[in-house]
């Protein structure tokens, strides 16, 4: 099991659009599906003995010296995201021929994520097509009270494990309808550590930090601070009761990544919302060309 | 950091190779870990211990070599060093620094027969 977060193997499963009981769940088993290779690498074998040895065996423990032994060194270099890293690209590939724009919201638990996307997607839905991913340990929860609001909404429980990987994600999408030109949230599982190092395929990852998480939440946990292009700091309206520095908060979350764009809001009272949107709508204007800059 | 995951990907690199390659039997696993990568090298061995059992990797070594954290210091307009995070620029002390190296997690060679 995980030391760091009690994970173990990651079955996860991803519910229908319907909604009927979900005692049909689909097995994600990692090993198997993607039979064809994707080396990009060299592969060099090398005979036995190879100067080419690098010096990882090279410390007190180990036992194999070069050319006295019938082992085979075999170069790999390759990276260990890297099969996650490929489906996040296929995912990214849809999005951009689907046009349709991408966040995935990370944070703690409890930092107001399906608050706050609640109230967003209500008041955007008219000016978007928009759809959510739902990412929980276990429960619908979230996905209905997304649902509630008109909104398409597809809850993938990760069971044992602490993350949305870009499989899930890729299963889920194909679970909605065509958001063409509009927006596509994915909620991701509440947990400032592991979500960080795993691509979805989004155009960007907005962290949601609530101001009673206290101030050095960036600094305790910069990993997500730094992949996230945007910080939302929710629950705003609670700073005077929490005595909340948002200067201090700010000047951290800038130490660990210089240009992350901070903006705060409400998730109860629809305080610093306005700012919000206009930040997404001019995502979605500058999407377009940056997207076929990119892949032109 | 998700090292349970990292370890079954390591398990799929290494059963793609042993494939490709023809070899039956893993005696070490080299990897590369930035020193940024948030991959905790402690974690890292328990997980690939659980993970590899009953595998091609069963009892392989876990070897990991660590590659320095790099950063762009914007203040001085050079690359410096750095340990972790949120460390300020060793020359000016500045938190202005962008990274540049050390968030690498890479499979980087093994030892078979």
């Amino acid at each position: 099991m995980c030391t760091v977060c009690g994970c173990s193997d990651a079955k996860a499963s991803i519910e229908h659009t319907h909604d009927h009981s979900h005692d049909h769940s689909h097995g994600h088993d990692h090993s198997h599906h993607h039979g064809h290779s994707h080396d990009h690498h060299h592969h060099h074998d090398h005979a036995p003995g190879d100067g080419g040895l690098v010096d990882c065996s090279a410390n007190p423990a180990g036992q194999q010296i070069a050319g006295m032994s019938s082992d085979r060194i075999i170069q790999v270099e390759r990276d260990i995201l890297g099969k996650n890293n490929r489906l996040a690209a296929d995912n990214r590939a849809r999005f951009r021929t689907d046009d349709v724009l991408v966040f995935n919201l990370v944070s703690s638990p409890g930092a107001g994520k399906t608050s706050l996307l609640v109230r967003a997607v209500s008041e955007l839905k008219d000016s978007f097509p928009i759809g959510v991913i739902e990412g929980d340990q276990q429960t619908s929860n979230d996905a209905e009270r997304i649902r509630s609001t008109g909104v398409p909404a597809i809850q993938v429980n990760t069971g044992k494990g602490c993350h949305l990987d870009a499989a899930m994600v890729g299963e889920a999408y194909d679970r909605l309808p065509w958001l063409n030109g509009g927006i596509l949230f994915i909620e991701n599982v509440g947990n400032l550590v592991c979500p960080a190092a795993f691509d979805l395929g989004e155009a960007c990852k907005i962290v949601v930090f609530s101001t009673t998480e206290g101030e050095d939440k960036p600094l305790k946990y910069p990993d997500m601070f730094a992949a996230s292009s945007l910080m939302l700091i929710n629950k705003i309206d609670l700073a005077p009761v929490l005595d909340f520095d948002l200067a201090r908060t700010i000047e951290y979350a800038r130490r660990v990544s210089p240009k992350i764009e901070v903006l705060t809001v409400s998730a109860c009272t629809g305080e610093g919302f306005a700012a919000f949107y206009a930040w997404i709508r001019k995502r979605v204007a500058h999407m377009k060309p940056t997207e076929m800059a990119v892949s032109g | 950091m998700h090292e349970m995951a990292l370890c079954e990907g390591i398990i799929e690199i290494i059963q793609e190779e042993s494939r490709k390659r023809a070899f039956a039997r893993v005696n070490v696993v080299c990897l590369e870990i930035g020193a940024l990568s948030h991959v905790a090298p402690e974690a890292m061995k328990f997980c690939f211990e659980a993970v590899a059992a009953r595998t091609i990797a069963q009892g392989a070594r876990l070897e990991i070599v660590e590659t320095p954290g790099a950063a762009w210091c914007m203040a001085c307009s050079k690359g410096v060093e750095i340990k972790q995070r949120c460390e300020p620029c060793p020359s000016c002390g500045s938190y202005q620094l962008q990274v540049t190296g050390g968030e690498e997690m890479r499979v980087r060679e093994l030892e078979v027969d």
